[in-house]
């Protein structure tokens, strides 16, 4: 594996939430960078403010104060719009609960992110069959996710999350919802994804095991991280 | 660009019960809505096509209608002399002096009166209005108490039938042929010699006077002379604008009472489709947090959910269509305002009334969608995938 410096640098990141009168601090100066090609584990108690870390990455979530460059883009200065069109070419998201449509087919799940692309159809439609051939689930593509088990359903999120090649992949408790086997699954096919395809993750987990998996984990408590030891990687 | 179609269109399929139960009720006001529509199109239709272009009808100045008006005898005999007037086969010219007068008429099993129109006609007639065809019996003979009642009124009206007797103007009258006017305003009435009906109500004048023209372009010609002759006080029109005119007063009353009953429904329907709508919206958080985080813009979230109330109300206009369309099927008659007499017409489904209908019920639609849909478009992301 290659890792390149710095696709993800964050500097003196803030953010607070307002609750009636109370101001509660959720991140505190936090400094972070993010190699390319890196997989790295958020954890922390609940609380922590790992998630919101995560959607602040994302782009999916305003900072108060600091920065936040990926692929050498300050995301904090995009307004909502460019924002919008900067994570359709630049983020994947990995959700706990898989978030996909309910009402469309695996293939149109994994069909949408492209949608925002200047793809033709012909074009969308060998994306996406090489996006679900990488999660092995090809043979599922016209399934609506009613039809799929969690395991599957979360390969199929995947297979969503990758198939603009973005520069980015988030996921949050990606195995939070699976059972043993479906969770080992998920995690090998997500270390694929790094390995063979030099994607960078970045997730969020309570789960040791899947942040083992991980080439670096960072902790947070109470809004300030802190490296954590090396995962046996 | 925007989110696929198909997700309007299954997230609708999928919940099945609830837009069956929505789109029932945009149904319900479209069919009103088209009913009250093909009732005023019918009313006007039927009265319209009763008139031809060739043919010039000459009422006193003012009269309104010919129930109204007085052609004296010198005045239709001047009428009569003008040389745009066509010829007959016999030579003779086109042209016939008409009585018109109301009568009250007992209906068949309710017997209730309704007015019925009584006309007097002439030789010329029956030749200015090729679609009147004797269905039974035969022609009125000149001169005796004899008449021939349109089918409306051979099946509605008590005595109207074949052979039947009716009392009017102190004297009885039979019934010896029933005419098919082609579902014209014809239908409505009753026909006899125009002499015999001037004695028998005592009336010193004709009501109007009926021509055709030898060229219909000469028309604006013709009746800029008679209606500059000073001694003559009449105005003349083509059939089918006198037949419009009319018709005019009670289409637009039918059309204003129906958009005001439709409007007022409506606003149910549209409350039920707000319903629909946020009940949409709150059931679909997620998904659109998934949405927008995967890159869509508050715009497309706004367009899908906007899609899909319209596609709600498109549903319901087609319904609400499809059962107004079986209304073609009925007769219903009503009092003509202008003439003061009882008019049989059917209802009539027009490509204008589709439109209007599937407008309608799309405006429902997108009224009670744009609130949900904004609310959609507006949500914050982070809370929006925090429901899940």
């Amino acid at each position: 594996m290659n890792k390149k410096p710095g696709i993800v640098e964050i500097r003196n990141l803030c953010k607070a939430y307002q609750r009636g009168n109370q101001l509660i601090t959720v991140l505190q100066e936090i400094d972070l960078d993010i190699d390319e090609g890196e997989f790295l584990a958020l954890m922390g108690p609940s609380g922590s403010g790992k998630t919101t870390l995560l959607n602040l990455i994302a782009g999916i979530d305003k900072a108060d104060s600091g920065s936040i460059r990926i692929g050498g883009i300050e995301i904090t200065a995009l307004a909502e719009t460019e924002l919008a069109a900067w994570r359709a070419n630049n983020v994947g998201f990995i959700f706990q609960f898989y978030n996909l449509i309910p009402v469309l087919t695996a293939f149109e799940n994994v069909e949408l992110p492209l949608l925002l692309t200047g793809l033709s159809k012909g074009e969308r439609r060998t994306h996406v069959e090489t996006a679900l051939r990488v999660v092995n689930l090809a043979d599922r593509m016209d399934h609506s996710p009613g039809e799929l088990s969690g395991g599957q359903q979360q390969r199929v999120a995947i297979a969503r999350a990758i198939v603009t090649d973005p520069t980015i992949l988030v996921a949050d408790e990606p195995t939070g919802d699976l059972d043993r086997d479906s969770a080992n699954d998920v995690l090998e096919l997500m270390e694929r994804l790094v390995h063979e395809l030099g994607k960078t993750i970045i997730m969020v987990t309570h789960d040791p095991r899947a942040a083992n998996k991980a080439h670096q984990i960072k902790h947070l408590d109470k809004g300030v991280l802190n490296a954590h030891p090396q995962a046996d990687f | 660009m925007r989110i696929p179609f198909s997700y309007s269109f299954r997230n609708l399929w999928t919940r099945r019960l609830t837009t069956f139960l929505t789109a029932s009720g945009m149904a319900l006001v479209v069919f009103v809505f088209a009913a009250v529509l093909m009732l005023a199109e019918g009313l006007q239709k039927t009265l319209v096509e009763t008139g031809s272009y060739e043919n010039v009808v000459v009422i006193r100045k003012a009269a309104g209608s010919e129930v109204q008006s007085g052609v004296e005898r010198l005045q239709a005999s001047i009428i009569e002399t003008q040389p745009e007037i066509a010829l007959g086969p016999d030579g003779k010219r086109l042209a016939a002096k008409e009585l018109v007068v109301l009568i009250a008429l007992p209906k068949r099993g309710t017997d209730k009166p309704s007015n019925v129109v009584i006309r007097g006609i002439g030789d010329a007639s029956m030749p200015l209005r090729p679609q009147v065809k004797l269905r039974e019996g035969r022609l009125p003979r000149p001169g005796s108490s004899e008449i021939m009642a349109g089918s409306s009124i051979a099946e509605r009206f008590e005595g109207g039938g074949l052979g039947e007797t009716i009392r009017f103007a102190m004297r009885d009258w039979t019934v010896v042929g029933v005419f098919d006017a082609g579902n014209t305003s014809f239908d409505s009435e009753i026909w006899g010699d125009v002499n015999q009906f001037i004695q028998a109500f005592r009336r010193p004048a004709f009501s109007s006077m009926i021509f055709r023209m030898g060229d219909p372009s000469d028309f604006e010609e013709l009746r800029s002379r008679i209606e500059n002759d000073p001694r003559l006080t009449i105005e003349a029109l083509r059939e089918p604008e006198y037949y419009r005119k009319q018709s005019e007063a009670m289409a637009k009353f039918l059309r204003i009472l129906g958009l005001t009953l439709t409007i007022i429904f409506s606003l149910g329907a549209i409350i039920g489709a707000m319903i629909t709508m946020y009940s949409a919206v709150a059931n679909r958080v997620f998904e659109i947090g998934t949405l927008r985080a995967l890159g869509f813009q508050r715009r497309s979230i706004l367009t899908a959910f906007l899609m899909e109330a319209l596609l709600l109300g498109f549903i319901g206009g087609i319904v609400g269509l499809f059962f107004a369309s079986f209304l073609q099927l009925f007769t219903v008659s009503t009092l003509n305002f202008q003439t003061f007499s009882e008019l049989a017409f059917s209802f009539s489904l027009t490509a204008g009334i589709v439109y209007q209908g599937l407008l309608f019920s799309m405006i429902m639609g997108f009224v009670g969608g744009v609130l949900p849909a904004f609310r959609a478009a507006r949500m914050n992301i982070v809370e929006a995938l925090r429901s899940s």
